[in-house]
């Protein structure tokens, strides 16, 4: 092989290299029922203090991904206290985490709408990435092994959390 | 004791009391312009950069365009954000360095210069050199090629015949002209 042949050759792979590790950047991490929830360290929202996902091991765990400028996330805050304040007693509970999103906004959110459930803070997208969020606000319900039960990448409801969660939490409660 | 006499117990001598009382109004009179001003400052410091400098320069990560041009729900809140930074008299750095703090470093418009981010500098730099080297090689190539064109074409003309040489081929190819 002569000497411009191979470094046409090496310049065509630098190339083909640079594209394939800019797809494997871009494209979001997917997670699936089964899979075990994404989990990490986070602040504790408002702080000080952190917590994780981990922390409810053992329990059912409705994970909710949240902003202050999300305005379904606004209308789905109550709906989700009020899961909490119910399903307490039934080894269930609710962690938010703050996604895309600044601390002052997000804990002015929280003073508007008192949440009695653990809150966390994620820096930038970084946890949305993590579960392969495609907006917020996103749900997800974590079986008491640490597994995704659930994916509800929407607002809910009074009446999704009764017809898709409460079914599962009851079934293996 | 009251503060007159504590005065008078200091500087015993009228003199003294005098000279220090005139010292203390000249004192008052020279700092009494620049008070309103140092209160404001301190209340409402000098911006040290714009609002439009700082959105021109910054991500807007859920739109993934320029804060400048985002409208988006999440936009506006980091504007605001902005706009309260500015205000506060911070500097440019200092307010994309809260944006990171706050919404990672996907909000910075430009990479950073270290890490991998560093190769989006170093990538088109290293690209323009192997073009500056190949278009040298190309020019040298190029210009030697001439050369030997040149060198050819003197060898040519040298090669040329004479014109007697000349005159006698065309009468030897008119003779077996058919």
């Amino acid at each position: 092989m002569s000497l411009r042949s191979l470094l046409a050759f090496l310049a065509v792979l630098a190339v083909i290299g640079l594209l394939a590790f800019g797809l494997l950047n871009k494209g979001a991490t997917k997670v699936a029922v089964g899979d075990p929830v994404p989990d990490k360290v986070l602040p504790a929202l408002p702080g000080p203090g952190h917590g994780s996902i981990a922390d409810y091991r053992g329990k059912w765990v409705l994970v909710n991904l949240w902003a202050s400028w999300c305005i379904p996330c606004r209308e789905e805050a109550p709906v989700l206290q009020r899961f909490y304040e119910r399903n307490k007693p039934h080894n269930t509970t609710v962690v938010g985490i703050n996604v895309q999103d600044n601390e002052g906004d997000a804990a002015a959110f929280l003073r508007e709408h008192p949440s009695a459930y653990p809150q966390l803070r994620s820096i930038g997208n970084e946890r949305s990435a993590a579960f392969g969020s495609i907006g917020v606000p996103e749900n997800f319900l974590v079986n008491p092994k640490g597994d995704i039960a659930v994916i509800w990448r929407s607002p809910v409801d009074d009446q999704i959390l009764r017809e898709r969660f409460l079914p599962l939490i009851k079934a293996k409660s | 004791m009251s503060f007159r006499c504590a005065f008078s117990v200091l500087f015993p001598h009228k003199a003294h009391r005098n000279a220090l009382c005139a010292l203390v109004a000249t004192l008052a009179l020279a700092v009494a312009p620049t008070a309103p001003a140092i209160a404001a400052g301190a209340q409402d410091p000098a911006p040290q950069t714009t609002v439009n400098a700082i959105e021109a320069e910054v991500m807007c990560p859920i739109c993934g365009t320029l804060l400048e041009l985002a409208e988006s729900p999440q936009a506006r809140r980091e504007k605001v954000f902005v706009a309260r930074l500015v205000a506060a008299g911070k500097s440019k750095a200092e307010v994309k360095d809260a944006l990171v703090a706050q919404y990672g470093p996907s909000v910075l418009a430009l990479p950073k210069a270290s890490g991998f981010d560093l190769s989006a500098y170093l990538v088109p730099i290293l690209a323009i050199a192997i073009a500056v080297v190949a278009l040298a090689f190309s020019v040298l190539r190029w210009r030697r090629s001439g050369r030997e064109d040149e060198a050819s074409a003197s060898e040519a003309a040298a090669a040329a015949p004479r014109a007697e040489d000349a005159e006698r081929l065309e009468a030897d190819l008119s003779r077996y002209d058919l």
